[in-house]
């Protein structure tokens, strides 16, 4: 008997805090796997966010950097640009990118920084108790827009994968889902490519990735048909997923 | 009687900011303050005012300053590492007189730190925090009630005298639940008198500018110096502070916010078993009790501050005791709790001339 | 005869794996582990078919599947 799914060596054999239920636990593996896949698990720095997944410092199985909300494509490109010969990804959840962090990333696929975003996408703010988000969905619940969010109140989701699509030294953006075993396979895919084009040095790549959020949606932990569902019938309308950009370095001006 | 409502701290600082006129709140999420943006989300839309989530705290400062320049009472909270991007913009409300309200609930750091409550941020609020040569009104609750009701005090300061003013809590007050009162009267924003630096619709008047800088030559130095003279009046007229058990004191505590609280439990601990202690609690920060410490310092021999910080307002009464008695440091930061029984302990210490001092009575 | 293992220290209980399993080979356990949570029990014998189905969205990395 030959084991099929062995634990990936970039990712320590640690129980992890996240929900039961949670995206990040799968998301984590992933990248995991990619980087034991890639060879590159001894020249990686990752940096971790301020959410339910600033513990990624001590999940993952290479350098990690753990700085302000919002700041990791900042500290990444600080990173690649001392040490060009790391690999270097930001992991980061929706309040941390899409909020706090959006002159962050914006800029950074601005100057088209060399480097591989992992952008979790649940649209609630997690660790901290349920907030709206920036794609948090109309009508959706969260603590501060309790009888639902209200285009007029606090505007619309925003669409980063649409919207960073339209910046010329963003090289590769798709957004894939982990609601379904079929997604996960697509989000190992396009998190592969992501770090290969980094290896490859072909300039900003980030994957935005649909992911379940039962404590904060309100979901039972227990039923995950709940959660899956929302992503299903509420997220997959808002965020279509699908590549959004996907061009090379080589052939910009 | 008044009536009595249990609340949380954060649930009450929201309210009691409401009930003191409060009609505009920007903030983002930070632990252990998210009970304050959550309340208001949902209390403001009740009584006609408007709230906002900001993308940012930085965005949330800045949306509070535009707010500010309107005339109307809003606020912004935060925690610390939150408190820490609103720097540039307090120091902005600062520099253009703006009357705005801030609270910050602490919690451990520096950094990330975790999210207990603590009380490192007394440098950041009482020395500025932002740049340049300005004051902020700050006081320190050390209770639920006091949550709620220090809102229509640091509102009544900010707009008679046009400073920034901030409530200094941290993280257990912010989270624990105690019976409220709600003493301050509170404010029929209808009666509130537009400021006439208020910016908005300018028919029939001349136009109005909100701004913090001057390029001319000694403008700025113009500008700082008037506002010297309100700092100075503040210090005069707005110093509040606590005692208990003073006058025979051998050694008197000094602590603020949750210390204090951890300072009356030591307080009745030590008479019980008939040391002669007392304390000094400090309820505005800034402008500091000076004036009361040089006073008690010509007759107490000792000084404990009691603080949850690596010792950060012990400098302030270092500075106003200026060696005429000593002066020693219980301190702990990263948010750990200091007990009645280690305060105890160190008084003890004191008494036995067992315990090094912080400063010594030169 | 393919089979699939849960790790219960580990198994938080979601039952995802339950949910993305083609041949309904998972089911609850109805005794709970020392961590609290009612975890995912093995493959029923003779189940399985090493899809992995189970091992891809496992968010908690409880899940082996052997062939």
């Amino acid at each position: 008997m030959q084991l099929l799914n062995k634990h990936p060596e970039s990712l320590l054999d640690v129980k992890m805090h996240y929900c039961p239920g949670c995206g990040h636990g799968i998301i984590h593996r992933l990248v995991a796997e990619v980087m034991d896949e890639l060879g590159i698990r001894e020249r990686t720095v990752g940096v971790a966010p301020v959410g339910c997944a600033v513990f990624a410092d001590t999940y993952f199985n290479c350098d990690m950097i753990q700085g302000p909300h919002g700041r990791g494509p900042a500290e990444a490109s600080g990173i690649k640009r001392a040490k060009p010969e790391t690999i270097v990804f930001s992991y980061q959840g929706d309040g941390d990118l899409a909020s706090i962090g959006m002159g962050e990333i914006v800029h950074t696929a601005i100057r088209s920084e060399n480097i591989t975003v992992i952008f979790v996408n649940n649209a609630i703010y997690g660790m901290t108790g349920g907030q709206m988000a920036p794609t948090t969905l109309i009508g959706q619940k969260a603590t501060t827009c309790v009888d639902g969010r209200t285009a007029k109140q606090a505007g619309y989701p925003i669409k980063m994968s649409e919207m960073l699509a339209t910046i010329d030294g963003a090289t590769y953006i798709e957004r894939t889902t982990v609601h379904t075993n079929v997604g996960v396979i697509k989000t190992k895919a396009a998190i592969k490519k992501a770090f290969q084009n980094q290896i490859d040095g072909k300039g900003f790549s980030l994957v935005e990735i649909l992911s379940m959020c039962p404590t904060n949606w309100g979901t039972r932990l227990d039923n995950p048909s709940e959660a899956t569902k929302f992503v299903a019938e509420g997220m997959l309308p808002v965020f279509p997923l699908g590549v959004y950009k996907d061009a090379c370095a080589a052939d910009k001006k | 009687m008044a009536e009595k409502k249990l609340m949380k701290g954060n649930e009450a600082l929201a309210e009691g900011a409401i009930r003191a006129g409060c009609r505009f709140f920007a903030g983002y999420p930070i632990t252990p303050q998210n009970e304050v943006p959550e309340y208001m989300s949902w209390r403001l839309p009740q009584v006609g005012g408007a709230f906002l989530q900001s993308e940012s705290e930085v965005a949330a400062i800045n949306t509070v300053y535009g707010a500010a320049a309107t005339g109307v009472r809003c606020m912004t909270s935060s925690s610390s590492p939150g408190m820490s991007l609103k720097q540039e913009g307090i120091s902005y409300a600062a520099g253009a007189d703006l009357p705005i309200f801030i609270g910050n609930v602490m919690r451990g750091g520096p950094g990330l730190g975790n999210i207990a409550g603590a009380q490192g941020d007394y440098w950041q609020a009482t020395r500025g925090g932002g740049h340049g040569d300005y004051r902020t009104f700050v006081m320190a609750p050390n209770c639920v009630t006091e949550l709620a009701n220090f809102p229509a005090k640091c509102y009544e300061v900010a707009f008679k005298y046009r400073i920034p003013s901030m409530v200094l809590a941290d993280g257990i007050l912010g989270q624990m639940m105690e019976p409220v009162e709600f003493t301050a009267p509170e404010v029929d924003v209808k009666t509130l008198v537009e400021p006439e630096w208020a910016l908005g619709v300018n028919k029939g008047r001349a136009k109005r500018i909100v701004k913090s800088y001057d390029l001319k030559e000694g403008g700025v130095e113009i500008m700082v110096n008037e506002r010297v003279k309100r700092y100075n009046a503040i210090e005069q007229n707005e110093v509040l502070f606590e005692e208990k058990m003073i006058e025979d004191a051998e050694i008197v505590m000094v602590a603020y916010g949750i210390s204090s609280r951890v300072c009356m439990a030591a307080l009745k601990q030590a008479r019980e078993k008939g040391l002669k202690v007392g304390l000094l609690r400090p309820i505005t920060l800034w402008p500091f009790p000076k004036a009361r410490l040089v006073e008690l310092s010509k007759r107490v021999k000792n000084f404990l501050v009691v603080e949850m910080s690596l010792g950060q307002m012990v400098e302030d009464v270092a500075l106003a005791i200026n060696g005429r008695s000593n002066v020693y440091l219980h301190a702990k930061p990263g948010a750990s709790v200091i007990t009645a029984d280690e305060v105890c302990k160190t008084m003890d210490q004191i008494l036995k001339k067992e315990a090094k001092e912080y400063a010594a009575a030169k | 005869m393919p089979k699939m293992e849960v790790d219960v220290d580990k198994c938080k209980g979601c039952y995802l794996c339950i949910q993305v399993c083609p041949k309904k080979c998972i089911e609850k356990s109805d005794k709970f582990s020392k961590t609290g949570y009612y975890p995912a029990k093995d493959s029923k014998e003779g189940c399985c078919i090493a899809c992995l189905a189970c091992a891809h969205i496992c968010p908690d990395l409880a899940i082996k599947v052997y062939k």
